[in-house]
């Protein structure tokens, strides 16, 4: 087993290790398999795991009570007539993007840190795909005809409107979801194979072993999966800034006042990319402190996390002032009232707090004392996941309820389902969290053992 | 250690995977093919009628024009079906004590209409008008079928919007000029390709795949 280690938060900058002293390739693989293996169903877990699913009863409730009423128990009107269902399918997509990133573009320019954390943030963006990808079927007045969408041979002769954003999304989502599926799972064969060696019972064994499709751990083994694992990161590198910039026409190819601006893509992107990270920590902190693994997931991880958020959350910021300030050198009047109405009118207390979790709060992570702080971290990690969905609230309501004709201005109130389906939402996120780390292995054991082999060959086998 | 799993999981594996991918294309062609099949369109189905009236007798046998029944056609959207005074028009002098005619007369008596089972019918949402189509050129049995020797009545065509759009992308394909559209029994007098373009100029048809022609 790993000794004992804390970490001195006072060792700046790359000369920081990534990952404890002492290990052997024996102790990287039993610490992350036993947390499977051997310490079992805690009470811990359970109870986590009790409240993630009691969020997702409630997920289940409000959708069989949406598909029986209709969208309108939701508080759509016109002219608001996409609500928390889009807000919620953006900020969802977004926050998958991290994970696509750790796993594939950090794998391709060679950053070794990404390999204790690639494995859990590319399941979050599985299930953070998984929850996205049902609230365009939900917002649907006919759900049931969400399979229009696809190019399918119909009686109808009659092929899907191209020409619109909507039909994009389901080829750039799906796309996201099966490049994602592939990747990951491909990640976790050896892994599966280690499982399959080590479980104790039969069935475990048996089971372990299907999933790990007959991995030997040869030598071709090996070189097959490596040259998977960089195709795939290639595949899956220009999906982390195609899918959130097919995700952002949905409002940028639309004419609507506040909406039709190209600098939406590379925003999107970039919020994204913020949103996403400040998942990931949200996740990485409790996890690693409840399951002891601070030597594997280093506060060198965490700080370079932190930079990131606050690399995009100040590419973020950018995209802020751009869009106010283009909006006002247009000299176009339904520009100017957008943004007078955002930082004036009735949702202004919304357009405000955004920019206090999304530009104030963040910059808090310039000083290295708070990237190193991690209750702290913590915290500003949560105000930015809420700051994300204030975002995606901002540009979908506050744009959407008034727009060129006075006449047509309306309000939007979120009703209760409104806010179970969101909430029911963090609840599918989490029973699906808290199955993967119950049942696989939540750090890439064959990375961290070539990441140590690495690190011991740097240091001379020290 | 001992195998977990035996020499046969090698290609149970392999073919599984091989197999799955054709067995979701397979159901998929199956689920498509199901769709227009007659079993699932109940083309050339005969409903229960309240009498069975044959077309063959009266169109093919007899020679009855269609519009001597299905008044409407040239003027409405809505072809009409006959009330039963049309049918007592002949049934008053002929077959007039016929048990097969037993409802037509009770109808006649008591007032109340026969209740036809419809046998073409288009969803509410499509908006078909009958007149615009028969005045243009397309004939009573191109839609309808060969009505002239329908003993019973079915429907002869899917009515699928693939079926309406398979005539509205290329309407030449199924012209006739306008004197044979209530023959039962047209046939081109020249093939259809040389025909068709012809008459789709003289009659200005246009090829209407706007969707605002049929939804509106």
């Amino acid at each position: 087993m790993a000794p004992d280690w804390t970490e001195n938060p006072s060792e700046l900058g790359s000369a920081r290790p990534l990952i404890g002293p002492g290990h052997t390739f024996e102790t990287v693989t039993d610490k992350i398999s036993s947390i499977v293996l051997a310490r079992g169903t805690t009470k811990g877990w359970v109870f986590g795991f009790a409240i993630a699913f009691s969020l997702l009863l409630l997920l289940n409730f409000a959708i069989t009570y949406l598909l029986y009423k209709g969208v309108g128990v939701f508080g759509i009107n016109i002219p608001i007539a996409w609500g928390f269902a889009i807000i919620n399918f953006v900020w969802w997509i977004g926050i998958g993007h991290a994970g696509t990133l750790i796993s594939a573009i950090l794998l391709l320019l060679h950053q070794k840190w990404r390999t204790s954390i690639n494995r859990f943030a590319e399941a979050m963006t599985l299930f953070a795909v998984a929850c996205a990808g049902m609230f365009p079927l939900l917002h649907l007045g006919r759900p049931w005809l969400a399979y229009w969408l696809l190019p399918y041979p119909n009686p109808m002769w009659l092929w899907p409107q191209f020409r619109s954003p909507l039909v994009w999304d389901v080829f750039a989502v799906s796309t996201y979801l099966t490049v994602s599926l592939l990747f990951w799972y491909v990640g976790l064969i050896p892994d599966l194979g280690t499982m399959r060696d080590r479980a104790k019972y039969k069935i475990v064994k048996i089971l372990y072993g299907i999933f790990s499709m007959g991995w030997r751990g040869s030598a071709i083994h090996w070189s097959r999966y490596e040259t998977a694992s960089i195709l795939l990161a290639g595949l899956a590198t220009p999906l982390v800034v195609s899918v959130h910039t097919v995700v952002s026409f949905d409002f940028a190819i639309d004419q609507l006042a506040g909406w039709h601006t190209t600098i939406f893509p590379p925003y999107f992107v970039a919020g994204a990319i913020y949103s996403g990270f400040a998942m990931v920590l949200t996740l990485a902190i409790p996890i690693r402190k409840y399951y002891h693994l601070e030597d594997l997931v280093t506060m060198r991880h965490l700080d370079t996390m932190a930079k990131v958020m606050l690399a995009t959350g100040l590419i973020v910021a950018y995209g802020y002032m751009m869009e106010t300030f283009m909006a006002f050198y247009s000299g176009n009047q339904f520009d100017h009232f957008v943004f007078i109405n955002r930082m004036t009118g009735p949702y202004a207390f919304f357009y405000w707090l955004l920019i206090l979790c999304n530009i104030i709060i963040p910059q808090s992570l310039w000083s290295s004392k708070v990237r190193n702080n991690v209750p702290l971290l913590f915290v500003v990690s949560l105000i930015v996941n809420v700051g994300m969905w204030l975002e995606r609230f901002v540009i979908v309501v506050i744009s959407l309820h008034r727009d060129f004709t006075p006449s047509s201005w309306g309000i939007y109130i979120p009703t209760r389902w409104d806010w179970a389906t969101l909430t029911g939402s963090i609840g599918l996120f989490l029973t699906l969290l808290f199955l993967f780390i119950r049942f696989l292995p939540m750090i890439s054991m064959s990375e961290v053992r070539s990441l140590l082999h690495e690190t011991n060959e740097a240091e001379g086998h020290k | 250690m001992p195998q977990t799993f035996h020499r046969s999981t090698n290609l149970i594996a392999r073919v599984s995977i091989f197999g799955a991918v054709f067995f979701i294309a397979a159901l998929g062609a199956a689920l498509y093919a199901i769709e227009i099949s007659p079993y699932y369109t109940t083309v050339g189905e005969a409903p229960e009628q309240p009498v069975p009236f044959s077309h063959r007798h009266h169109v093919g046998e007899l020679g009855i024009d269609c519009r001597y029944c299905h008044t409407s056609v040239e003027k409405s959207s809505f072809a009409g079906i006959p009330p039963t005074q049309t049918c007592m028009s002949c049934h008053s002098q002929i077959w007039t004590n016929a048990s097969m005619l037993e409802p037509v007369r009770a109808s006649y008596a008591t007032d109340k209409s026969l209740e036809w089972t419809r046998v073409n019918a288009l969803p509410e949402f499509v908006y078909f008008d009958h007149s615009i189509h028969v005045n243009k050129g397309i004939g009573c049995t191109t839609c309808h079928g060969p009505i002239a020797s329908m003993a019973l009545t079915y429907r002869a065509g899917t009515l699928y919007m693939s079926w309406c759009l398979n005539c509205h992308r290329d309407p030449s394909k199924y012209v006739r000029p306008r004197e044979e559209v209530f023959n039962p029994t047209y046939v081109p007098s020249e093939p259809q390709d040389v025909l068709g373009p012809k008459l789709v100029k003289e009659y200005k048809i246009r090829s209407l795949t706007y969707c605002s022609t049929c939804h509106r």
